[in-house]
Formats: structure tokens, sequence, C-alpha cells
């Protein structure tokens, strides 16, 4: 037998930490992490090109951005509107987030492969309607050392003394809650169940 | 809840179980990898110690980074030489089959999958790579996936999966001379918006859809992805079956193709099936489509004005004038006359033998712009011999087009092939985000791949239907 069982998941229940806001809809990952670079074969290291060209100009001197400000270095809920993600199933987005300090994002939502590429490192992306992203972002700005904290059994965020209600994806919040969110182990010990699907397949021939 | 569409008895037929997540784990019938989203993936799996669980469903090509011009080994560039490298050392060891260059199938995945006749009716294909959504366009459920789950599909063959609802896009009526398959999903994104199909599997189906060639329904099924929808479809019928029957694969196999029939026909949407939403959308008025900023959703036909902000839904405003800015158009202006400074034909949206017959049979007799830099990037190494061999490189050619090799080049600029500073380009491409073709004040304006033959020639976005010699799709 392999080595996967050795894999530890952790269960992500609740995420607590400093936030930053990125504004704008329609964020897409050519903006998260152009493609340039992502000529590599390791994820290492992806954290300082996360949004390199809102951050810095053709000279690589630091233009107004979020993540170029001192008092949001140490930020770790990323704070953002509508269809974030959207665009390239690059994963090198959601990696160089993750490697920058994000280890969770709320927003009013999210295209569908960035956030599965999200819960398959445990990051959890949960949304909430305009208004309340909105005061969080402005809240976030008055605040950045202020303490946000996302509970994603509960589907709240706590921030300044009150708590909102947020949505977690029910598949998502399983996932993360009960530490399945990395899914290898799990299917492939499922191997019978999978051979049969496999075999009921007319196109499949059986594996050698 | 959608019932008895070909999503819903693809998704049964491939569904292994219920994971506890409450996600279904889905059987992965074909799945194809490149240089850029994998070797992350072979490296955890790697260190986990799994081997490759069903390489014989596995395909490799290179596409991302593969140079268009000089190929010859090592590359020029450090970085693609060693995820070349990488790539083949990964295939290498796990006895997957390889497209590279040397074997004249190499192209953009999205490409060579149907070339090969490996991308068909009934089955689930995954990529890592958005555009995977592609191969719906023969009646499979293909959609793009991210790296670690890649790595999934690696060490399972399956993937976990939340089941999505269905819209049907029920598109009516007969294009007119010089609208394209291209122009139909501009202006489904146009209308229902890049975050309309989150959630959602998209179903094409009425006249203007089965009366596209393959070519053009994967067009179409490609951008599913910008219009948020990460996988798109179409029923197969005897258009997809005789396209099919054509590929080597099944020249080869005959047995196998009468053997399967039956399976792809049974998988075709009922004729009661329930949708969770359907939308009609009638293309006989349809005319070229051209983005004016900097999503795909913010198309306009070519004689139409380009939106004032405010006048767009609240949620639009704001990107809106982030674009115009950006691009540096006006409100109420129309695109027409917008000038260019490069043409791109290519990508796996509009890189087919089709896609360049119709371009060429623009560029016929004309020269390209003097101020233009006009290149033409077959979607696969067969296309290219092909075109080649029906005299479509000597038109090109003649008329000042660069012609190139097989690769994804300035759809996304991880090649040579980019934009430079605030050039702007008339591309056959899928996306025109800030930044996408390599120069981040590039400006890319997306249209069909005849609408970019026609503005190479005159320099400026340019309503084809004003020009002669136009052909129907």
């Amino acid at each position: 037998m392999t080595g996967e069982d050795e894999v530890e998941i952790p269960e992500v229940t609740a995420v607590s930490g400093t936030g930053i806001p990125i504004r704008g809809n329609d964020i897409d990952t050519d903006q998260v992490i152009p493609a340039r670079f992502m000529k590599v074969v390791t994820f290492d290291g992806l954290g300082e090109f996360a949004f390199f060209d809102q951050r810095f100009d053709d000279e690589d001197n630091p233009k107004d951005h979020p993540m170029n400000e001192d008092r949001f270095q140490d930020a770790s809920i990323m704070v953002v509107n509508n269809n974030f993600g959207c665009g390239s199933s690059r994963e090198h987005a959601p990696q160089a987030l993750m490697r920058w300090g994000i280890d969770a994002l709320v927003g009013e939502g999210f295209a569908e492969i960035f956030a599965g590429n999200c819960l398959a490192l445990g990051v959890p992306t949960v949304t909430a309607d305009y208004e309340i992203i909105n005061d969080l972002q402005q809240w976030v700005e008055d605040n950045p050392d202020g303490e946000v904290e996302i509970d994603v059994d509960a589907e709240t965020v706590s921030y300044g003394g009150q708590e909102v209600g947020v949505t977690v994806n029910e598949g998502q919040r399983k996932a993360l809650v009960d530490g399945i969110w990395d899914t290898t182990a799990l299917m492939k010990s499922n191997q019978n169940a999978i051979e049969e699907t496999a075999a009921g397949l007319p196109y499949v021939e059986s594996a050698e | 809840m959608s019932r008895n569409t070909l999503y819903d008895k693809v998704w049964e037929k491939h569904k292994v179980t219920t994971l506890p997540n409450g996600q279904d784990q889905l059987f992965v019938g074909l799945h194809l990898i490149h240089e850029v989203t994998s070797p992350q993936a072979f490296g955890m799996l790697r260190e986990r110690d799994i081997d490759v669980a069903r390489p014989d469903l596995t395909l490799a090509t290179v596409d991302h980074i593969v140079p268009t011009a000089d190929q010859s080994r090592p590359y020029s560039d450090d970085a693609a030489e060693e995820m070349m490298a990488e790539l083949e050392e990964n295939v290498r060891d796990a006895g997957i089959d390889f497209l590279d260059p040397t074997t004249g199938d190499q192209g953009i995945v999205h490409v060579v999958g149907p070339e090969q006749g490996l991308t068909q009716p009934g089955k689930t294909i995954v990529c890592g790579d958005s555009h995977t959504s592609t191969h719906g366009a023969f009646g499979a459920l293909a959609f793009g996936i991210g790296t670690s789950q890649i790595r999934d599909v690696l060490a399972t063959q399956t993937i976990a999966m939340d089941k999505q609802k269905v819209r049907k896009i029920q598109v009516d009526g007969r294009l007119q001379e010089g609208v394209e398959a291209k122009d139909i999903i501009l202006e489904i994104i146009r209308r229902l918006g890049t975050e309309g199909g989150v959630g959602y599997v998209y179903e094409y189906a009425g006249e203007a859809i089965e009366n596209l060639g393959m070519e053009g329904r994967m067009s179409i099924c490609n951008m599913s992805i910008e219009g948020g929808a990460r996988a798109g479809y179409v029923n197969p019928d005897e258009t997809t079956f005789e396209w099919l029957e054509e590929t080597d694969y099944f020249q080869e196999n005959p047995v196998e193709f009468d053997r399967l029939k039956p399976y792809w026909q049974s998988i075709r949407s009922d004729g009661d099936a329930e949708y969770d939403d359907v939308v009609t959308i009638d293309a006989g008025d349809l005319e070229p489509v051209v983005t004016w900023g900097t999503t795909p959703g913010q198309g306009v036909g070519i004689t139409d004005p380009i939106p004032t902000p405010e006048d767009l839904p609240e949620d639009k405003q704001d990107t809106a004038r982030r674009a115009q800015g950006h691009m540096r158009v006006e409100p109420g202006d129309t695109m027409e006359g917008y000038g260019i400074d490069v043409a791109f034909l290519g990508s796996c949206t509009n890189a087919r033998l089709p896609d360049l017959r119709r371009a060429a049979s623009i560029v016929e007799g004309r020269e390209v712009h003097d101020d233009v830099r006009a290149m033409v990037v077959p979607g696969s190494q067969r296309v290219q011999q092909a075109a080649k061999e029906e005299g479509l490189k000597d038109v090109f050619e003649k008329a000042g087009f660069d012609w190139r090799n097989a690769g994804c080049s300035m759809c996304l600029g991880m090649n040579e092939d980019q934009l430079e500073g605030d050039e702007a380009c008339a591309s056959s491409s899928n996306r025109n985000f800030v930044g996408r073709q390599g120069s981040k004040d590039g400006r890319t304006v997306l249209m069909n791949p005849q609408m970019v033959a026609a503005a190479a020639i005159t320099g400026e976005v340019t309503d084809v239907r004003e020009l002669e010699a136009v052909v129907n799709v």
C-alpha cells in the first residue's frame, strides 16, 4: 500500500485574522497571477507575484494597491466583490494568494473553478450580499488591525462587536469542518466502486 | 432540478458514489494534461507515493509555452524548456501517451482531443484548463479543473463534484453572412453576464446550433466558461457522428464506431427533459459582435453604440467605466474604426481548419495593413498541415501574415508571442482581460476570425460584411 494515508488534513472550522479589501467585480485570475509567472514547475514563491500588475508599474515601482500598504501586510482574510476569480482554472491564483498570507476569502460571489481550487487548499470562500460585503470592506479599511472571524460551521462573520450571517456552500462547509477537503485518499479508498462504474461504461476498457 | 437531460444521464452513468461531504465522486473517461498545470500534481503524487491510476485514459500535449516560431530544442526560453522537460519525464515515468511536436499531432489540447477521435459523446472529460468546456460540443460532459484536482484524477481517475443546474439556451434563426458561432456565444455572454452561468451547465440547442458544424459548436462550448458556466454541451446528432467517423481513430476501428453509436444516441436529452432554466435567443438578426471592454461580456454589435456605463445594471457600471478607460473608447461610438496594431488568428476558440478557411477567404487578394503585425497560429499540427495542403498558408503569407506553428500563443502570452506596450489586438481568442495577451497595457478586441482578417487588412475594427467575398458559415 502507498503512503497517502499519512497526509494529515486539518479541520477548518473557523478562520480569524485581520482583513484586506480588494474592490471590484469580475477580478479574473489573469489579474490575480499573470500568466508569465506560471512558467514554473512548483507553486513555491508565487506569493510575491499575487496581483503583480496591479501592484507594480513597468519599472517595478509600487502602485496604489491595498497589498502594497503596510497596514495590510499581515492580513489573512481577503474581502472581495462579485465573480472573483473568473477566467482561467489556474490553481496558481489561490496558491499565490495563500502564499501571500490569505487563509480565507469573503465576497459577493466566486467563480466556480476558483472556489473549487480554494477548497482543495482548505481555503474557505464564503459569500454574502453587496451591503454586507461593502460594510465589511469599509470596516476593514478603517480598522486594518481589527480582528475578523469567520465561523465556517455556523456561517457567520464577526467583526467590531457585531456578527453577520454569510453563506458557505454545503459541500464546502462539510468538507472543511470535517477535514475532508483533500479528497485523494478518500476517493482512492472507493477502488471497488470505481472499477464497477468503469465496467459499466461502454467506452472504457478494463485497466491493464 | 433538471431531469433526463444529457447532463443528468452522463452524470448518473459516471457516478461512483456520494462522498461524506455530499459531493459526488465521478469517474473520468478522459484526462487531458499539459505542461502548465500538471507538474505540481505529479509532484504531489510523488510526495504521497501514489502511481497514476489510468495512464491509458490520460493524454498529454504541450501547448501553452511552446514557441510558435523556432521550436528547436532546447527552447531558447529556459523556463519553457524546463516545463517541457518536466512533462516529458512525467509522462515517460507514468506511461502516458504524449503528442509532442515530433509526432505531427501536437496542438492546443482542446483541438487535439477531438482530432484524435478521443472526444466522444457521453464521456466525462477533464483537463487543468478552463476551456475544457470545448469538448461539450460532442455531447461530452467536460470541464476545467485545478491542479489539486488533477492530482485526484491522476491518483484515482475520479473527481469530486457538486452537481450543477442545467440551463437550456435555445438559439433560433439562421445566421446572416459574416456572422458566426463566435458571435452567438459573445451575444449569449453579453446577455446573461460573465457570472450568469455560475452553478449552471449550459445546453445549447435550437436551429442555429444544429446548423453549425462541429468546429462552430466547439467555439460556442469553448466560451461557456466566459459566461461563468463550467461546462456547456450540444446534444450529439448526425453532424457529430459524421465528424467522429472521419477521425483516424474510428477509420481504424469501424466496429467500435458501430458499437458505441447507440450509447451516444442514448445520452441525448429526452424530448420531455426538464431544465432548471430556459433562455431563448434569436440569432437571425445577430450581426458580428466585438468587445469594447475587458471582459468577454462587454460585447456589442459592430454597428451598435458602446453602452454608457450609467445605462448598465448597477453592478456592471464600475467595471464598465474602468474598462472604457483602459480601452480608450467612448460611450455612444461604435467599435468600427477602432485602430489596431496586431491581428491574432489562433486559440482553442477559433484556430481550426474552417476558421482559417473563412479568414483566408477574406484575406485572399488583399494585403495586411502597413501598420499591422498579423499572425496565424494554427490550433494543431494537423490543422497546420491541412491548411498548407489546401493553399491557405500561401494565401496568408502572400497577404503579409506571419504563419506560425501550433500552440496557445498570443491568447495568453506565455511564450514570446505577446502584445507590447499599449498595442491593440484584433483577436479570435476568448479573453480580453487586462494583461491577458502579455502586456498589462495591451488592448484586446475579441471577434470572429473573418472580422480579424478584415481588421488586419484595414488596420482598424471593420464590419466584414462591408468587404466583398464573404462566405457563409
